[in-house]
């Protein structure tokens, strides 16, 4: 894509020290770092089909070079992942420019995303698409016995990657739950029901932004984005939240406010 | 874990996983000099983007602390640093002795997914046609 190669240029003559977005080279679309408007990877940079975590390697990359100031490209959920981890300190949106690229009707519908699109969006021509509520809605016609049960068999076929995790654009603790031996017990294969899954799905709530990562990287195909977008519909409808939408709305979970407006929401 | 020299630069190196043979493509991630993490490569035609726990964590051994990184020789019990020529001079010593007391098939081979095909071949050859067994296995037989 002639366009996204000339704005690479542009944002590195306008202060960018390095461009993060993705290459296709020889059919093969992987996340590039291009640091100089001379790097041979000009020439393949490509939105390509392929989605890739950039806000878990945007975290790593600005801790590692303090002073360095990226763009990057970004889809619709790269750009909700990038904002709410920007609320949960862990992106710095100051020394980042965001370059938005619109998901095509194709891409938009094959991922059932609920916002295929950027804030801004220099690339690509927006389009709607209807979030995927089939698992959900299958699910909810279920009986509770039997939607235990669903889930359960779901849950039985977890081989413990921990891929959904690792991919997770969201996931950034140093300590995490689902390796605390007490909680999820070690080379136990599937993990115990609900312990996994459940705290996963928990630590998920409020912070998911929906972009799907942790289902494609699923080698069991669980129906995790599922699972989590039902969490963010119950935080949306019960707080009023729903995670990465804008910079100035605050999370519920992620503040408690001083002694005295904990009183005041208690005798509300 | 090597120290990072800072230099601004971040390269993923596609790569396929070494623990076993089904052979899922991997990104491995390079921070400045440092080999810091992998990915799935997502549209690799064997994994498609999937990985199991050993390729997810498939960078964590090169810079390990566990890892040798010279010739040892266990004496008294304990191993030694020494030279690669005092340690083949002892495996040959050993293998030839086994041999020769017990027969060829006392002595096997274990090949290894860290190492090239041709590597490997050429564990097979000595095996098959130096000791004379054919008492070849290897780590990612799955």
């Amino acid at each position: 894509m002639s366009d996204l190669k000339t704005i690479v240029k542009e944002k590195l003559a306008g202060g960018a020290d390095a461009f993060l977005c993705l290459k296709n080279e020889e059919g093969t679309v992987l996340p590039a770092l291009i640091t100089d408007a001379d790097s041979p990877d000009l020439e393949f940079v490509d939105v390509g089909e392929s989605r890739y975590p950039l806000g878990r390697i945007l975290i790593d990359l600005q801790r590692e070079y303090p002073d360095k100031r990226f763009a990057v490209l970004v889809r619709g959920c790269d750009e909700r992942a990038l904002i709410e981890l920007s609320k949960l300190e862990q992106i710095d949106l100051d020394r980042l420019v965001m370059v938005g690229v619109a998901c095509s009707t194709e891409e938009a519908e094959a991922c059932g995303c609920p916002r295929p699109y950027p804030g801004d969006i220099a690339l690509g021509e927006k389009v709607e698409a209807a979030p995927g509520r089939e698992v959900i809605d299958e699910v909810e016609s279920l009986g509770d016995a039997e939607r235990l049960g669903w889930w359960k068999e779901q849950f039985s076929r977890c081989i413990k990657c921990y891929g959904c995790r690792n991919i997770c654009p969201m996931c950034f603790c140093k300590d995490c739950a689902l390796e605390n031996p007490h909680l999820v017990e070690p080379g136990v294969i599937p993990p115990d029901f609900p312990s996994f899954h459940i705290i996963r799905a928990l630590d998920m709530t409020g912070r998911c932004i929906d972009c799907g990562l942790c289902e494609e990287a699923c080698p069991a195909d669980i129906p995790l984005r599922s699972l989590y977008r039902k969490m963010q519909d119950i935080m949306e409808d019960k707080l009023e939240y729903r995670a990465g939408g804008s910079v100035e709305e605050k999370n519920p979970l992620s503040f408690l406010g001083t002694e005295h407006d904990i009183e005041k929401l208690e005798q509300e | 874990m090597a120290e990072n020299n800072n230099e601004l630069s971040y390269k993923l190196v596609p790569s396929t996983c070494v623990y076993c043979g089904t052979g899922c493509g991997v990104l491995l991630e390079v921070t400045g000099n440092r080999l810091s993490g992998t990915l799935p490569q997502k549209d690799h035609p064997v994994s498609r983007g999937a990985l199991c726990i050993k390729g997810w964590s498939v960078h964590e051994f090169v810079h390990s602390p566990r890892r040798l990184a010279r010739p040892m020789i266990r004496k008294d019990g304990e191993l030694v640093e020494t030279d690669w020529e005092t340690a083949l001079q002892a495996v040959a010593t050993g293998l030839a002795g086994a041999r020769d007391e017990h027969g060829p098939d006392s002595v096997g081979f274990f090949a290894s997914a860290r190492c090239s095909n041709e590597e490997n071949y050429l564990l097979q050859k000595l095996a098959r046609a130096a000791v004379g067994t054919n008492n070849v296995d290897h780590c990612a037989r799955l």
